[in-house]
């Protein structure tokens, strides 16, 4: 009962200091990038903000010594601002670095998920050559040779299958691909028949059996480079590789030889390292390539989500009350 | 533009290598079947009239599939002595709508027994006027549909997501930031309208299905419980509810006179201005200058669109200047394994009507 009444209590005092966050310019300060803008956030999410009084970066930078010291919250999305002990030492009120828009969110199964199934089809069916051709002021004929590769009845090898490789097997299943994956762990039986999925212990026979091999593990210090010279070896020569997780996933020297010598058929990449590439980097310059610039949790519905569920974060953190996803590290 | 030219001609020539790798494995496995096909056939093949071999006909490592039962001669060839050919053509093929079938070519072909198309639209043919010359009419349903249900699914989210915008920004020389932009329609729990809910419609229903979409469509006829069931759809009886609820509008209906303009002004009207419409059916089943109307005025939000009139558009049409359009050139059923099955299943058709044996696919008038 003791318990109850301290929730109660607790619960109380989020929503009073919620109304009183609302109603008076008391609120707490956190930076952020900027709203709008190519590098901000979209106008339509610029209302979730109003938890807290906003400054740039731009403008702290202007006057680190007036502003810094007010700053208790870092709201990063997509990785800006970044979090820098540059940027963090002009910040001594800081309580917490926010992240929003990739990695732990949660929010973005559904979204990632489809988007692989995007590039995947995109890749195998060539849309953006055939949009090319279709745009290109040259065009006089329907091209014969634009041939893709068939998708229904395919081999789907899925590399992690947590939540979005998972979702990912239930969006294949109706195109009857056969679905194989490989995870540190097994999934349950049941998940398993709901999408005919064969486990296979070691990558190698997924990757040898697979014409098309999508990458959604987390980036950690056992799965970089986890897809590397040997790997692409295993692959078809008719397969395609789409990577949804991070860059660096991904040996990409390996892969620009791959994708040169017929070692695979194609590539399709949501992710990349850096983000953008360099301009002169040979991946840019490979006709079997398809790049987009990260937004695999592009969606209104998503990223409002993300931001909502971002400064949530922030303002309980700001409170002193538990927060919600709190990133421990791992030493932790 | 130049620049887009050798890249294309790049393309070519690394596909032609990838091709005959292809060719190559595909040689390895051909089914004992089609070899004792061919020792029976190996007295005098039946001739056949083509397009062409190569070019914007046939591609060549899949022009065995014909010549294995037939003597092949193109359009071109046979337009040099149409009376020496003439009589001895008792099939003709037609692929991609060419060569035409019409009054003064086949009149020129007295032994004609059959006009055998590849790929199930046949509304680029008079079958009456065919058959009343006592020629039998062929096309090759099934064998697309997967290939087509999946390039619906493909424009679907390539369109929602933007994937083509997001790889000319990530490839653009002068991208130096990873931007908020392009943001994407979600596709996940959304709301899918299928017009025709014949055998393509459905598979699309089917892959749908899995990205947990809301599916409405609309049919002539209505589909079985057990069918409807099995995919969650819902049936509207009348188009215009499918045209209010829907996210995505996929066209998937044959070309009749009845499917003709059937999305004009008033149904574009009637779509919500932040819906995508999908089409992979005929270009004539829309009225492309409503579309561009809707396009420009932002009633709909988008279009992908495989089929357009004509094909391909010309040149200055106002479709290829919208930046919410995605268009791809009839590429419904281009994979290697379709077009296999598609020429191989018109090769059949031929075959059976030239040796008098039933016809698996015949189109009746």
């Amino acid at each position: 009962k003791y318990k109850e009444i301290r929730v109660l209590k607790t619960l109380l005092l989020f929503e009073l200091l919620h109304v009183q966050l609302t109603n008076c310019e008391d609120k707490p300060w956190a930076l952020d990038s900027e709203v709008g803008g190519e590098f901000g956030y979209l106008e339509e999410q610029a209302d979730i903000l109003r938890h807290f009084q906003i400054i740039s970066h731009r403008d702290l930078l202007q006057n680190p010594e007036l502003h810094g010291p007010k700053i208790q919250a870092l709201l990063m999305w997509k990785y800006c601002p970044t979090a820098e002990p540059a940027l963090l030492g002009l910040l001594p009120s800081l309580k917490v670095v926010a992240s929003g828009g990739v990695g732990t969110d949660h929010l973005d199964v559904d979204a990632t998920a489809d988007f692989a199934m995007g590039l995947l089809l995109a890749s195998a069916r060539e849309i953006l050559e055939g949009h090319q051709i279709a745009m290109d002021p040259n065009t006089v004929h329907i091209p014969q040779s634009l041939m893709g590769v068939e998708v229904t009845g395919s081999t789907l090898g899925i590399i992690g299958m947590g939540d979005i490789g998972y979702k990912i097997a239930q969006r294949s299943f109706g195109f009857e691909m056969k679905i194989l994956y490989h995870n540190r762990t097994r999934r349950s039986v049941e998940d398993e028949r709901a999408v005919r999925g064969s486990y296979c212990e070691r990558l190698d026979d997924l990757l040898r059996r697979s014409d098309f091999v999508v990458v959604a593990v987390k980036l950690t210090s056992r799965t970089t480079g986890l897809i590397g010279r040997r790997e692409l070896s295993l692959m078809k020569p008719s397969a395609t590789l789409v990577n949804i997780s991070r860059g660096q996933v991904v040996d990409q020297d390996a892969l620009v030889e791959a994708l040169q010598s017929g070692g695979i058929r194609a590539a399709a990449l949501d992710v990349t390292h850096p983000e953008p590439l360099p301009r002169d980097h040979p991946l840019l310059g490979l006709p079997n390539v398809l790049i987009t610039p990260h937004i695999g949790t592009n969606t209104n519905n998503t990223a409002r989500a993300m931001v909502e569920r971002m400064v949530e974060n922030a303002l309980a953190a700001v409170k002193g009350l538990p927060v919600p996803n709190e990133v421990r590290s791992q030493s932790q | 533009m130049r620049g887009l030219m050798y890249v294309q001609r790049g393309r070519t020539l690394w596909r032609s290598a990838q091709a005959s790798r292809r060719l190559q494995v595909s040689r390895l496995h051909r089914p004992a079947r089609q070899l004792q096909q061919k020792r029976v056939m190996e007295g005098e093949k039946p001739w056949a009239l083509i397009s062409e071999v190569g070019e914007q006909g046939y591609l060549e490592e899949l022009s065995d599939i014909l010549t294995q039962h037939f003597q092949i001669i193109g359009h071109r060839d046979f337009l040099r002595d149409p009376q020496l050919y003439g009589e001895k053509i008792q099939a003709m093929f037609v692929w991609d709508f060419k060569p035409a079938a019409e009054a003064s070519l086949l009149s020129s072909l007295p032994s004609l027994k059959v006009v055998a198309n590849g790929g199930v639209g046949i509304d680029h043919l008079d079958v009456p006027y065919i058959s009343s010359l006592g020629v039998k009419v062929t096309n090759t349903p099934n064998v697309v549909d997967e290939a087509t249900a999946d390039i619906a699914m493909a424009l679907l989210l390539a369109s929602a997501r933007k994937v083509v915008e997001g790889h000319q920004i990530a490839t653009d020389p002068k991208t130096t930031h990873i931007m908020q932009c392009p943001m994407g329609e979600e596709v996940s729990g959304a709301t899918l309208g299928i017009v025709g809910m014949g055998n393509i419609g459905y598979k699309i229903a089917q892959r749908s299905k899995g990205f947990d979409m809301r599916i409405l469509y609309h049919n002539r006829s209505r589909r079985s419980v057990e069918d409807e069931q099995a995919v969650g759809a819902s049936y509207c009886q009348k188009i215009d509810d499918l045209l209010k609820q829907s996210d995505f509008v996929v066209l998937a209906v044959n070309l009749t006179p009845e499917t003709t303009g059937l999305i004009s002004h008033r149904e574009l009207s009637l779509m919500r201005s932040t819906a995508t419409l999908v089409n992979i059916s005929r270009g004539l089943v829309v009225e492309q200058d409503a579309l561009v109307t809707a396009l420009r005025s932002g009633k709909i939000r988008a279009a992908a669109l495989d089929v357009t009139h004509p094909e391909p558009l010309p040149r200055d049409h106002p479709l290829l200047g919208l930046p919410n359009v995605l268009i791809t050139p009839h590429v419904g059923t281009n994979t290697y394994t379709t077009t296999r099955k598609m020429m191989q299943k018109m090769v059949q058709n031929a075959l059976a009507a030239v040796t008098g044996q039933p016809i698996p696919n015949e189109v009746k008038p």
